[in-house]
């Protein structure tokens, strides 16, 4: 079974997100790079998979300028088999990067794909589910237990009202949530067997696809901050602001 | 602008998360809008024609007995075209975010997701929505119809009641719906207390509750006497204190309830994401430094196993004082 896995190269999840100068995007002045948080662990899941016998090949694919290899690099170093780059600076808008992964999908003809839920920079939650639509293939989102038997994925799902388990027939899409695993830490042995592992770079010409970017970020601002608030010394206190400033109990 | 509202339902009923796009459609369809519900043997589609739709349509169909993306997804793409709507909406949740971005996908779509306002300026849908852990709001210009939306429930709110009241029509689920997925279980907590997302009040706990016992005994104890729900941080889940539906934050549940108080909560950017637009936000933690400290309106640095035993009494004793 081959596993294409998709990584997005984010800012680092702890690094503090500002706006630039001109308010149309974030200072990216010296902004620490990672792999999306929730890729890291769709990747772990695959090379567990690989790992247990369940999967032959992890193929890691990436979208977007050629820095982007930085993270492709990075799953290499953890476990994936190769990588591909689909290179290209426009800013992509969901649709067009689903159209993108369709292709690498349909060149790459994998069983399963793995990605995570969301990117962490737009929040958005939307490619895995468009991807599986435009293959019309079958979905398991939010993803925090993966069993593969007899061709099928039994996957439990974190939703709102519980955890869920559904049965999805492969080839399928599985978007990862954040308790579907642990992501190893890189060996220093991974970081140099990595360099001799082939990362391909296409263009999105290449695999036929013209993007149409219809979605478009103008502006950045940091949100109206809250006023000030005060420190209250005793529960005492707190219950009586609380009743008759605040008014809420 | 003709929106078709998408209803929250779990199959078997009609889910009160549903409001929030319902408010939306209020304000921003100017051309109408028609609620959609899907399920089989569905209940609680009659509570949707108070609010000025131009009719409610329930589908119902044994293939669509539980929500699988894979199955609604194409009756919603169905009657949004059959309708020739500008815009397919839903409340923002795990059921909106599964389903809805298939139907993007189904009708090659632009999508925005958990948006809070929504304008039309020259000729082109802007909307801004929170990005980057809700660290910042990013304005979006959107071309093309249908679009597909998510709304932040707390931006939107509850819809105005109505006088005149909506048909509620049975409508045919189309003949083609894909059921290779399959529904097995659903393994909830449940527990008797209010929504997290709708409750007036809700109390979170952190890592340091130590485990599940702690966790009720101080954290539900005080949202009891409080009448609200009960939530909690990823460490908190993470470390099994708390289950997994309670998780408020970037990749948990958006609240934005009247009073949120913090219990033993650092306030790290992904709990914050989903509770600082609460109305009040009061924080207890031992650590004077903690971060949740600059978001809270009230703060109180202390032991939270001295302070909140102390707080569940004095609030049962005043109880009507
Ligand atoms: C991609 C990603 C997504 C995430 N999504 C979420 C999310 O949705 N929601 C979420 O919550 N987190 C999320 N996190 C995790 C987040 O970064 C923090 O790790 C987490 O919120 C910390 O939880 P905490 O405040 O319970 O624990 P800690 O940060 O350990 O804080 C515990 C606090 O309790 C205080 N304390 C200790 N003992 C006492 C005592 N006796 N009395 C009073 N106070 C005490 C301490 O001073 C401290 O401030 C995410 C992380 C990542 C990377
Ligand atoms: N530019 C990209 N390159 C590779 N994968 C991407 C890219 N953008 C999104 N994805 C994948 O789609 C998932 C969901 O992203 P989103 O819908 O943008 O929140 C991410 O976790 C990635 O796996």
């Amino acid at each position: 079974m081959k596993i294409l896995v998709s990584v997005k190269r984010v800012p680092d999840p702890y690094a503090k997100i500002t706006p630039n100068a001109t308010g149309d995007d974030i200072n990216r002045d010296g902004l620490q790079m990672a792999v999306n948080p929730f890729d890291e662990i769709a990747l772990e899941e695959a090379i567990r998979l690989k790992e247990a016998g369940k999967a032959t090949e992890v193929v890691a694919v990436s979208i977007g300028g050629a820095e982007c290899q930085e993270q492709l690099r990075t799953a290499l170093a953890m476990g994936a088999d190769r990588a591909i780059l689909v290179q290209t600076d426009a800013s992509l808008d969901a649709p067009s990067v689903a159209k993108i992964l369709a292709a690498v999908f349909q060149r790459e003809q994998p069983q399963l794909m793995l990605m995570g839920k969301q990117a962490i920079d737009m929040d958005e939650n939307q490619v895995g589910q468009m991807l599986a639509a435009r293959l019309n293939l079958p979905q398991a989102t939010f993803a925090s237990k993966i069993s593969i038997e007899n061709g099928c994925a039994v996957v439990e799902r974190e939703t709102d009202n519980g955890i869920e388990a559904i049965r999805v027939p492969l080839p399928a899409i599985i978007t990862a949530d954040l308790r579907l695993n642990q992501p190893r830490y890189v060996a220093l042995t991974g970081i140099v067997r990595a360099r001799t592992k082939p990362l391909e770079t296409l263009t999105p010409a290449q695999l036929g696809v013209q993007p149409q970017v219809r979605v478009r970020l103008v502006r950045v601002e940091a949100p109206p901050p809250r006023k000030a608030g005060k420190r209250v010394s005793d529960v005492q206190e707190l219950v009586r602001l609380l009743r008759e400033e605040a008014r809420v109990i | 602008m003709k929106v078709l509202v998408v209803a929250e339902t779990n199959g078997e009923r009609v889910l009160e998360k549903t409001l929030p796009a319902i408010a939306f459609a209020q304000q921003k369809a100017s051309d109408g809008f028609t609620i959609l519900a899907i399920g089989n043997d569905l209940q609680g589609a009659e509570a949707l024609a108070g609010y000025g739709a131009q009719v409610v349509l329930a589908v119902n169909h044994p293939a669509l007995a539980k929500p699988l993306a894979e199955r609604y997804a194409p009756v919603i793409a169905h009657y949004a075209q059959q309708l020739g709507v500008d815009a397919v909406v839903a409340t923002t949740s795990t059921f909106s975010r599964d389903v809805l971005a298939r139907v993007a996908g189904m009708l090659d779509a632009p999508m925005l997701s958990d948006i809070i306002t929504l304008e039309r300026t020259n000729g082109k849908l802007v909307a801004k929505r929170p990005i980057y852990s809700a660290n910042l709001i990013g304005t979006f210009e959107v071309e093309g119809t249908p679009v597909v939306i998510t709304v932040r429930g707390p931006a939107w709110g509850k819809p105005e009641p109505k006088d005149n009241t909506s048909p509620v029509q049975a409508a045919e689920a189309p003949a083609d719906i894909p059921t290779r997925s399959e529904w097995l279980s659903l393994r909830s907590s449940g527990g008797g207390r209010p929504d997290l997302t709708q409750a007036r009040v809700v109390v979170s706990g952190g890592r340091p509750l130590k485990d599940p016992e702690t966790f009720e005994r101080y954290i539900g104890g005080l949202a009891d006497v409080l009448g609200g729900a009960a939530g909690a941080t990823r460490a908190a889940v993470d470390a099994g204190i708390a289950p997994n539906e309670l998780q408020v934050g970037q990749t948990g549940k958006t609240v934005a309830p009247e009073l949120y108080i913090a219990v033993g909560i650092s306030g790290s950017v992904q709990h914050l994401a989903g509770m600082k637009d609460s109305k009040v936000i009061v924080a207890i933690n031992i650590d004077p430094e903690a971060p949740i400290f600059q978001v809270a309106d009230y703060g109180l640095v202390a032991d939270l196993y001295q302070a909140v035993p102390e707080l569940i009494e004095l609030l049962k004793n005043n109880k009507g004082a």
